[in-house]
């Protein structure tokens, strides 16, 4: 799968915005062997952080129990049409990538 | 040159700045993390004696066919909910994640794990200061921790 980052935060007619984000990330839990029986090494995301117009809405850590490629959805209570909603992530090898989409 | 190279070396000063994050990470938690046993992972995370809650609800498969994704869902309807810790109490490693909410989300997740097996899958969410928890056993046909 390509870098990819999928984020979609929509007003819902209750008032919160839906947010679903999916995460292209290997998550290997530094237990699984390839087909030669050598460890494939621990990656995954240690930090997830979620910005609205830039105050922040939640900090999550994680460890390597979380599934490869993440997926997430939250709600948001109080988000307008045109706020910008910022995920970043960060992994134990110092990777890291960002995203930033407006509410719809 | 040297002067070019100061300059280009103050830019990058400059850059670094402009990108330093508006937060501060706090440390993973390794020791928690890494326990390997549910109760130490909580006692890494200074989560003192949880009463149950019916006002936490987990959603999640009664048999999950393939243990390296499991959909599970955590809804917290208690007041001033701070925080929100997720174990599957027989990986490897039981902690799974923590999410601390501040303003303007609902203290709620929809998210993917790995189980290793057949285990109860315990949350435990902080509000007011106090902890409470919630738990359900998800059975697992295929286990997924690899």
């Amino acid at each position: 799968m390509a870098d990819l980052f999928k984020i979609r935060a929509q007003k819902k007619e209750d008032g919160l915005t839906e947010v679903r984000v999916l995460m292209s990330h290997p998550m290997e839990t530094g237990r699984r062997k390839n087909d030669f029986d050598e460890v494939i090494p621990a990656h995954f995301i240690q930090y997830v952080t979620v910005t609205l117009n830039d105050n922040p809405v939640f900090e999550a850590q994680w460890g390597t129990g979380v599934a490869k490629n993440p997926y997430l959805t939250f709600y948001l209570t109080g988000a307008k049409v045109g706020d910008m909603l910022c995920i970043t992530w960060h992994d134990n090898l110092n990777k890291k990538n960002s995203s930033v989409v407006p509410v719809i | 040159m040297q002067r070019r190279k100061f300059l280009r070396w103050q830019l990058g000063l400059m850059a670094a700045w402009l990108m330093r994050p508006l937060y501060l990470l706090a440390d993973w938690n390794q020791a928690a993390f890494e326990a390997s046993k549910p109760e130490e992972a909580a006692a890494a995370l200074h989560i003192e004696h949880a009463e149950k809650s019916d006002k936490i609800s987990i959603v999640a498969p009664d048999f999950a066919e393939n243990g390296a994704i499991v959909q599970i869902e955590v809804h917290s309807q208690l007041e001033n909910t701070e925080s929100m810790t997720i174990f599957a109490e027989k990986n490897p490693t039981p902690l799974i994640a923590v999410f601390q909410f501040h303003a303007g989300i609902q203290p709620s997740m929809i998210t993917r794990i790995k189980m290793a097996e057949s285990a109860n899958l315990k949350v435990v969410v902080k509000a007011a200061g106090q902890y409470w928890m919630n738990e359900k056993f998800v059975e697992v046909a295929i286990g997924g921790c690899g």
